[in-house]
């Protein structure tokens, strides 16, 4: 067995409500939606007009700045809606779903059989190719790279994090399938990352044509971002590829049966949930269909609907959709009372790293957490801190520093090509100062890429 | 609970923009988050933020300066009557420090917050917390015979020339606290050496008892005359002293509150201990004078090294701010501390002027930590370029 790499700085935040174990079926959405900001920096230009039908796989709309990659629709029916946010942006393209599952056939292959070209070409055109990310920058793979390696993990540390072991029950073969035509895109390796004890499924730790790589310690160790630092960190120049297990899958699928089947599993996690169980849905499903009556209802409670974990997924409105590489969806509720003095109180309910709330003596006990900020922004004041739940080679405070003073030349120094936002997210959950941490790092991020670009 | 919270709403339209007060409005919003944490919420990234923010942070400062703080007030009393020689009661040697005490304090925080409250307005940023522990360590810092007017100067200057103009709390370079110390030190030597230490303005009736000194043990060791106290007397604090520094108990009472909180870095404090234990004895191998050959440890417990270590050193704005660094920049307070009280013989107390010359030297030791940092990465890229090269 490979040796074990041990994360050692980190944090396990322990929220109530994690999903139990069953899995649900939910009855299809009446409509469906795809939502280009999910893919950070990309500007959709539309390829259909509202009324159009499509089917699963039909193309909806292309990158403007890299007309081979194109986005399709995970569901057949009708592309019924274009919502606009500010500045004209395109937030949502809707799909009113028919009762038919109408797929656009892409043809049944083996990966192994197929060439490189092949496998790419089949990707970008089943609309698969998206599950594909790049570090740095954590942006679309563009198709015309040849990555280093290619990166999955196999686990999930985020508070409330699915388990990627029952996701995966059933469809190991799809998984291994996917595994093989990535194999095919790189001239390095598959590199995948496994918990060292949680990790169970033979579909993983016997995964074939991969490097697997065991992985222990508090979360952010699930972090795909985490995981490429400690086995094989980014040098300026460099680019690697990484996957989410689901995207595997999916891939497997296109080349087992031919279509974009765009269905995955996801957790509906989180204290506002009476039943926090597993769902199988498809992509882009409506919130609102899946969570029904499943949430807790009380007056003067207002919630908060993440798609993704609550340390770095997106805020939803109501009549939201379900985010494209997110594998859960966490209610908690929204902390808009104002609590007297509250800064001050003991604060028996509250979770904090500081050993100034009385939570570090319950180390048994799962809170409750709400979205209350609880202070304004302040300057950075406390120091050390970051660095305890940032398992990298990496000076957060610095690094932030020299974004928020937009020094390139110090960015890099730093390590700008090493990080994402979600390694970040820690960071954010910890400042006493209450900063931005995450957007910084985008902001970081964008700057860079605009210098090169 | 509901009601204060419903009137509190029903004034602030006053104070928002095209409100009566609108130039208060920061005032306002201050004193509106002191009573309660807001109602705000997240927008994006992490939803759920860790219940710590800066208002508590600092008031577990100010609740681990309560030891030296209880103990001072009462230091001062009985440094008094012991100067006059007559015997009172606990309790009154402990309401006459108060009476001498919390004067000092409340024209420290109003001073103080009424220049922070006015920079607050004109950068329209809110009010920052870092004066409410600021306020707390300047008292505890100057003797108590400083005139009020002096404290409100001192204390002016040290916002305004110590932390406003480089922005405000967390931007500022030497530690504020310390920043109006020296002031008083270099501004009016004249109050702030000699027998200032102990409150002397006799009443009809009192007197000094005979061969009465108020001098510190660091006075005495500089002079080379007059008696040192006991160890047992400056550990527990029964000596002159500025207010809050003398205790070493009381202090590191308040050293345990920062380190279980984990607020105060343990990393600082300990190495301004072993840096002065160290230089302690390198002087004590070379000695020639008494102050030198005299006992590293005495170091420790004498004049404001306690105080320093824990209160002034660990402020983390001020101080290194990287990990290895706080370990050099608190070796270094300890030694420069030592070395600036045996070698000047023109002023004892080196902490003071020891920290206040670290916090300038701060920037420079994590520049070279970042610099490492920095070089194992590009060292790395060196390999994998030769690497792909071969």
């Amino acid at each position: 067995m490979s040796k074990i790499i041990k994360i050692k700085k980190g944090l396990n935040i322990p929220m109530v409500g994690e999903a139990e174990k069953i899995l649900n079926t939910t009855p299809r959405s009446s409509t469906y939606s795809v939502c280009p900001p999910d893919f950070h920096s990309l500007v959709p230009k539309m390829l259909i007009k509202e009324g159009e039908k499509v089917k699963a796989g039909s193309p909806l709309f292309f990158d403007k700045y890299n007309e081979k990659i194109i986005f399709t629709s995970p569901v057949s029916g009708v592309f019924s809606d274009l919502v606009r946010g500010e500045k004209r942006r395109i937030m949502k393209i809707v799909i009113e779903a028919d009762n038919s599952d109408d797929y656009v056939n892409f043809g049944m292959a083996n990966p192994a059989d197929l060439s490189r070209e092949e496998i790419i070409n089949k990707l970008l055109h089943s609309g698969l190719w998206p599950a594909i990310r790049q570090r740095p920058y954590s942006i679309v793979a563009n198709p015309d790279d040849k990555p280093k390696s290619i990166y999955i993990s196999a686990f999930d540390t985020a508070p409330l994090g699915p388990d990627m072991d029952f996701i995966l029950n059933g469809q190991e073969n799809e998984f291994q399938t996917g595994l093989t035509a990535l194999g095919k895109l790189t001239d390095g390796r598959v590199r995948l990352g496994v918990h060292s004890e949680k990790t169970l499924n033979d579909g993983f730790s016997n995964a074939k044509g991969v490097e697997i790589y065991r992985f222990s310690g508090p979360h952010p160790s699930g972090n795909v971002g985490i995981q490429i630092h400690h086995i094989d960190p980014i040098n300026k120049g460099d680019i690697v590829w990484y996957v989410g297990v689901q995207h595997v899958i999916a891939i497997g699928r296109l080349f087992e049966k031919g279509i974009y089947d765009a269905s995955k599993i996801i957790a509906l996690a989180g204290s506002e949930v009476l039943n926090p169980r597993y769902y199988r849905v498809i992509n882009g499903a409506k919130i609102s269909d899946i969570t029904g009556t499943n949430l807790r209802n009380e007056e003067d409670l207002n919630l908060r609907v993440i798609s993704g974990d609550v340390l770095s997924g997106t805020k939803l409105s109501e009549n939201d959709y379900l985010r494209f590489y997110d594998n859960i969806i966490s209610v908690i509720p929204e902390g808009d009372k104002p609590e007297i003095l509250g800064w001050i109180m003991p604060n028996f309910d509250k979770f904090s790293v500081s050993r100034s709330f009385p939570a570090f003596l319950m180390p048994w006990k799962k809170f409750r957490l709400n979205t209350n900020i609880r202070s304004g922004e302040r300057p950075f004041v406390v120091t050390g801190l970051y660095e305890k739940v940032l398992p990298m080679d990496i000076m957060p405070m610095q690094l932030l520093k020299s974004i928020m003073i937009n020094d390139i030349d110090m960015m890099e120094k730093l390590g700008i090509y090493e990080v994402s936002p979600e390694d970040f997210a820690l960071c954010e959950y910890v400042c006493p100062s209450k900063i931005d941490i995450q957007d910084t790092i985008r902001e970081g991020l964008d700057s860079i890429r605009h210098e090169f670009a | 609970m509901k009601a204060l919270i419903n009137l509190v709403e029903k004034v602030k339209p006053n104070f928002e923009k095209g409100g009566r007060f609108e130039k208060l409005y920061r005032t306002f919003e201050a004193f509106e988050t002191f009573l309660f944490v807001k109602g705000d919420t997240t927008r994006s990234g992490a939803h759920i933020r860790d219940a710590m923010d800066m208002k508590r942070t600092m008031v577990h400062v100010i609740i681990a300066l309560i030891p030296p703080l209880l103990f001072g007030i009462w230091n001062v009393g009985f440094q008094h009557y012991k100067a006059t020689g007559e015997e009172v009661a606990f309790l009154d040697q402990f309401l006459f420090g108060l009476i001498k005490v919390l004067p000092i304090i409340i024209v420290t925080y109003a001073s103080g917050l009424a220049v922070e409250f006015i920079f607050a307005s004109l950068r329209d940023h809110e009010v920052n917390e870092g004066f409410l522990v600021s306020g707390m360590l300047i008292p505890l810092v100057i003797p108590v015979t400083t005139p009020l007017w002096m404290v409100a100067l001192a204390t002016v200057f040290a916002v305004v020339i110590g932390k406003e103009v480089f922005g405000g709390t967390g931007m500022n370079i030497l530690n504020p606290a310390l920043l109006a110390r020296a002031f008083l030190f270099f501004a009016y030597p004249s109050y702030l050496s000699g027998e200032v230490w102990i409150y002397t303005t006799l009443q009809e009736g009192q007197q000094l008892v005979d061969g009465f000194s108020g001098a510190t043990a660091l006075a005495v060791m500089a002079a080379g005359e007059g008696t040192m106290p006991s160890d047992f007397d400056m550990f527990f604090g029964f000596i002159p002293g500025s207010i809050g520094e003398t205790s070493v108990v009381a202090i590191l009472l308040g050293a345990f509150v920062l380190i279980a909180t984990g607020i105060g870095s343990f990393r600082i404090m300990a190495s301004v201990f072993i840096g002065g234990l160290v230089m302690g004895s390198i002087l004590n191998i070379f000695a020639v004078n008494d102050f030198m050959a005299m006992p590293a440890y005495k170091h420790l417990i004498m004049g404001g090294f306690a105080f320093g270590a824990v209160y002034m050193a660990t402020d983390p704005v001020s101080a290194s701010q990287t990990g290895v660094g706080k370990y050099i920049y608190g070796l270094l307070i300890g030694v420069v501390t030592v070395l600036i009280r045996v070698v000047n013989p023109a002023y004892p107390e080196g902490m003071m002027l020891a920290i206040l010359f670290m916090n300038v030297f701060a920037p420079l030791i994590d520049h070279y930590i970042v610099q490492a940092n920095v070089k194992k990465r590009v060292k790395r890229m060196e390999k994998v370029r030769l690497q792909t090269q071969a």
